[in-house]
Parts: C-alpha cells; structure tokens; sequence
C-alpha cells in the first residue's frame, strides 16, 4: 500500500545548517498494516511522515502510495489518497468553522469542488451517527464551532475527518502527544477502533515506547535518518520494553537514549 | 442648530458615498476576513475599476457593461497579486503593494495618458451621481445602491455556502488544514483575490461616476477606508451579527458611519488636509484594541502568581 525506495532527504543543502533527515529510507506497508514509528529527537520519523503526506519534497527515491507514484504530486493531491493527524491540535481542523462544516471538507478530500451546496441535509445525519463513534456528545454540537472544543476533542474530530473517506493510507504524527494522559488514552482507544473496523493501512508516530507496542501489528525504529529496527507478527506482541531498549543500543551504537522515550 | 442642520442635509450625500465605499469594504472583508490576507493591490484596482469604466462609458459603452469589464479589470490586477504572492513566493503584502505600484501605470494608459477623466452626468447616463444625492427621486443614488448591494451580498452568501467557498473559507482559516483535505490552498487563494479586487474595481467605477470622473488617485488609501469600515462594522455589530450575510451587512453599516462621522468632524472644521491622517489612527487605534485587551488581562495574572510565590 505504501512504499518508500532510498528515499533520501536534506534540509538547508549547501548551508552552514545542512542536515541530512533521510539517508535512504527503505520501507514497504501491506495493506491493512499498522506501524507504530519511534526514535529519538531528529531521528527523522516526523520529516519521512512528512515525506509521504508530501510537506516535503524529496532529493531523491520514490514514494509509491496504492500504485501511484506520488512523488511529485502537490501535498493537496496526496491528500486524495492519504489522511493525516497532526501532533498540533489547532492544525488539522478550522477553528472558525462548524462542526459540520470541517466534515464536510474532509467528505470532499480528493473530489472536485464545484458550486453544490457546501452540505447537504443527508450528509448532516451521517455525520451525527459518525461522530457517536467518538463517545464525546458531540453529536449534539454539529453547529458548534471547532474552536470552542477542547484538544482532545479536535484530535478526535480531526481522525474522523482523516477517515470520513476511507483513505489508502493514514498518518498519525504524534497525534496524542499534546493531551494530557488521560486523554492521550482516549485519543488512542478511538484510533485503534476506527484503524480496525476499516482495516486502515496506518503509520503512527509516537514518543511513547509502550504505545508503539501495544498499538498495531509492526514496529519500526528510526535513527539518524535511517529504519534500525523492523519488528512484526509474533515477536512485535511478544516485545518489552527493555527489549526495546536493548534493540535500539545495538542498532544505533549507543547507549544513549531519549529521556522522553523512557520517561513516557 | 447650525451645526445640526448643515449636518442633515448632508447626510444623505453621506450615506451614498458611504454605501459606495461600502461595496469596495465588502471586497477587503472576502480578503482580510475570509482569506487572512491583507491585500493592497486595492488601492491601484479601485482606480482601475473607476478608469475602464468611465473611459468605456465614454465610448458609448452601456454602464452596466462598463461596470462588468471594471470587475474584470479589477479580477485581472487581483490574480496578478496572487501569482505574486503563491508562485513567486513574495509575501502578500508586498505582492499587493507591486501591483498596486504597476497599476498607476497602467491607470494612465487606460485614460489615455491623463490623471483622470471626468463623465459629465448630462452627456451620459449615470448609474449613480453626486447630483442627485438629495432628490427624492428615483435618480438618487440611494436606491440604485442599496438594490445592487442586496443583490451583492446574496451572490456571496449563497457561493461562500458552496463547496468551492468553503474551500476559501477553510484555505483563510488554516491552510494546513486546507491542503490536507485535498484543496489546493494557492488557486484558492488567488481566486479569492480575483473576487475581492474585481468587487473593489466595480466599486471604483461607481465611485467615479458618482464623483463625475476617475482619477489616478483615487485609490490612495482605499485599503485603510476598507478596513475602517470592516472594523467599525465588526465592533458595533459583532454580537449581534452572526449570520455571513448580515456580518457583511455590517460592514456596510461600517463604511455608512465612517462617512457620516467624517461629514461631521469636516463640518466641525477639520482641515480637508488632515483628514487622512485622522482615518489612519482611528484604524490604528481600532486594530490596537483587540491586542491591548488580549495582553492586558495576562499582565495582571502574572501579578498575582508573583503575589503567591
């Protein structure tokens, strides 16, 4: 479903900040795949998430989502075939705009638009049963605007934009990790019940090492730009913690690690 | 009594030019408001607007005729800012200021190498004029006015409830959002430009044949009145005013009382000279209070954390 060949990136090329993000990153997702992506700071999960979703463009290798080599099609054209959260709260969704109103943007991601009607009466009714999935009543607010709910609330709003139209590939950037724990939980258990019922090809970053286990069915480590780690099947729900760690030392060569990875 | 009475009988001449400069306010609402962009090419298309249209009537052309080629002028000079600004990388505000600077150039041209052109309202048919300002009759400039604003605002109402407008709306409140949803923020954005500049270039036209001839600098300025107005419509009418059509009402209503308080602060004795000066610090003033009351309220919490310490 997804797939990454050498991918290579440079931020500030043939600057005194030259950084190279990605050092040919291989990778290759079946459908109805789930990966949780970890590695410290700089590590290069954000920027190859960001790769994909097309934020960035690449120097060099190929990225291929259902077939269609999407390397250099705009950001907005992916957005046809893939759906995104985003760490930031406030980015995925239209704070001045109803609740209704940013569904039915993302019922449109990858259709044309014309002068039909922005909603429709039938669409209204969908989106009510739609957001009952959610569990937070806001099926009772479609009218409200986005700004006024709260993060976790425009998280959640936010993944179920992403999946209104079933797309290819979902990317979740660290999506949890501005919500307080509790609500870090809750984010996470919708995520997981909307991934399985569609059986979503999904990309998940996160920082927290207990998540990137108990969450999907394979797991990949990053490091100076590079995939260390590929865990799946029995050995991704057999792994630990510590092993974890372990795996992570002897593939990056260091002992040093993030203290947010051990501390989360 | 003076005072009062030179007042009223003013006023009506007032309030004309106020819903005149009303039709160009709701062009800078669809860009400072709906987009988020602050667009300057409004001043040069304004006098671009007035120019096609006065040297088109002149030619015998039929004024609403003339209007729509003002729109498109206008449309012209606002897709030329948004390449600018979308596929030249150059920030907005700088795209709108090297259009606006271009078009004085181009104003000329289109009037034939004069600073402006006059349209005598007895050698032509007026859509609206200065002269019948205070007619009770079916020639003032009232009535044509507040029918062609009606009908300016439905057309709006009715496309922002559309795909493609809200489109626009999202792309003006989070482009992020926008691009991740399949829109392809930069078109939208210079279609969103085209709109508000060829609104503010038939706005120039009706200008100019209400002031019977279009000038080159018309313009100037026309950006700070345009936001003069967004802003006194919003402060006055933002709690009340929720629904799109009726916020666009209130710029209107917004552009009317600047006019008004204009005409009374000239006959209070103000310097013609002066006044200029006097719009762009209320301006200032009005985008400085939302700051003010944003910073001001965290300033004394500060305080009190300190006092608990």
């Amino acid at each position: 479903m997804l797939e990454l060949k050498n991918v290579f990136k440079t931020f500030n090329a043939g600057t005194v900040n030259e950084r190279i993000a990605l050092q040919g990153v291989d990778l290759h997702l079946k459908e109805g795949e789930f990966v949780t992506v970890i590695g410290g700071n700089g590590a290069g999960k954000s920027t190859m998430l960001n790769c994909v979703a097309g934020v960035h463009s690449v120097e060099m290798g190929q990225i291929i989502v259902d077939g269609v080599d999407v390397t250099h099609l705009p950001e907005y054209r992916r957005a046809k075939y893939i759906g995104r959260v985003f760490q930031d709260p406030m980015m995925g969704t239209a704070a001045t705009m109803q609740i209704e109103e940013n569904l039915a943007l993302a019922a449109r991601r990858g259709k044309l638009r014309g002068l039909k009607a922005g909603i429709s009466k039938a669409e209204r009714e969908n989106y009510r049963e739609q957001l009952k999935i959610l569990g937070l009543g806001l099926e009772n607010r479609l009218t409200a605007k986005v700004g006024l709910l709260s993060g976790g609330q425009r998280q959640a709003l936010t993944l179920l934009m992403a999946t209104l139209r079933q797309p290819k590939l979902l990317l979740l950037d660290e999506h949890t990790a501005a919500l307080d724990p509790k609500t870090a939980a809750k984010v996470l258990e919708v995520t997981e019940r909307i991934v399985s019922a569609n059986n979503l090809t999904t990309m998940m970053i996160t920082h927290n090492m207990r998540d990137a286990i108990a969450y999907g069915n394979r797991l990949i480590m990053m490091h100076n730009g590079r995939i260390v780690v590929d865990v799946s099947g029995e050995e991704k729900k057999q792994l630990t913690v510590e092993q974890l760690l372990d795996l992570f030392s002897k593939a990056s060569g260091s002992d040093e690690v993030n203290d947010k990875m051990l501390l989360s | 009594m003076n005072f009062i009475q030179a007042f009223l009988n003013a006023s009506p001449g007032a309030v004309s030019q106020g819903l005149l400069w009303g039709i160009m306010a709701i062009g800078v609402y669809l860009t400072y408001r709906i987009l988020d962009v602050a667009d300057l090419t409004v001043d040069g298309s304004l006098a671009t607007g007035g120019a096609i249209c006065v040297v088109l009537m002149r030619m015998g052309v039929n004024p609403w005729i003339a209007l729509l080629c003002a729109f498109v002028a206008g449309a012209i000079a606002g897709m030329a800012t948004g390449l600018l600004h979308t596929r030249c990388g150059i920030p907005a505000i700088l795209s709108g200021i090297l259009t606006q600077l271009a078009l004085y150039s181009v104003n000329l041209r289109i009037m034939d190498g004069r600073a402006n052109t006059a349209i005598n309202a007895n050698k032509y048919n007026l859509l609206v004029s200065q002269r019948y300002a205070q007619e009770l009759s079916l020639d003032n400039p009232l009535l044509i006015l507040v029918i062609f604003l009606a009908v300016l605002i439905a057309l709006l109402y009715w496309f922002f409830g559309r795909e493609y407008g809200c489109a626009m709306r999202a792309t003006g409140a989070n482009q992020n959002m926008a691009r991740a949803q399949g829109i392809n923020t930069k078109r939208v954005i210079t279609i969103g430009l085209m709109l508000s500049n060829g609104i503010v270039a038939m706005a120039g036209g009706l200008i100019a044949q209400y002031q019977g001839a279009a000038d080159v600098n018309m313009g100037r300025g026309a950006i700070v009145i345009g936001l003069a107005a967004v802003i006194i419509g919003e402060v006055l009418f933002s709690k009340a005013f929720r629904n799109f059509a009726l916020k666009l009402v209130a710029v209107v209503i917004g552009a009317v009382i600047y006019y008004l308080v204009l005409q009374a602060v000239l006959l209070a004795g103000l310097d013609t000279n002066d006044l200029k000066l006097l719009t762009a610090l209320i301006v200032a003033l009005f985008l400085a209070v939302p700051y003010w009351k944003r910073a001001i309220p965290q300033k004394k919490t500060a305080g009190k954390e300190k006092e608990h310490a």
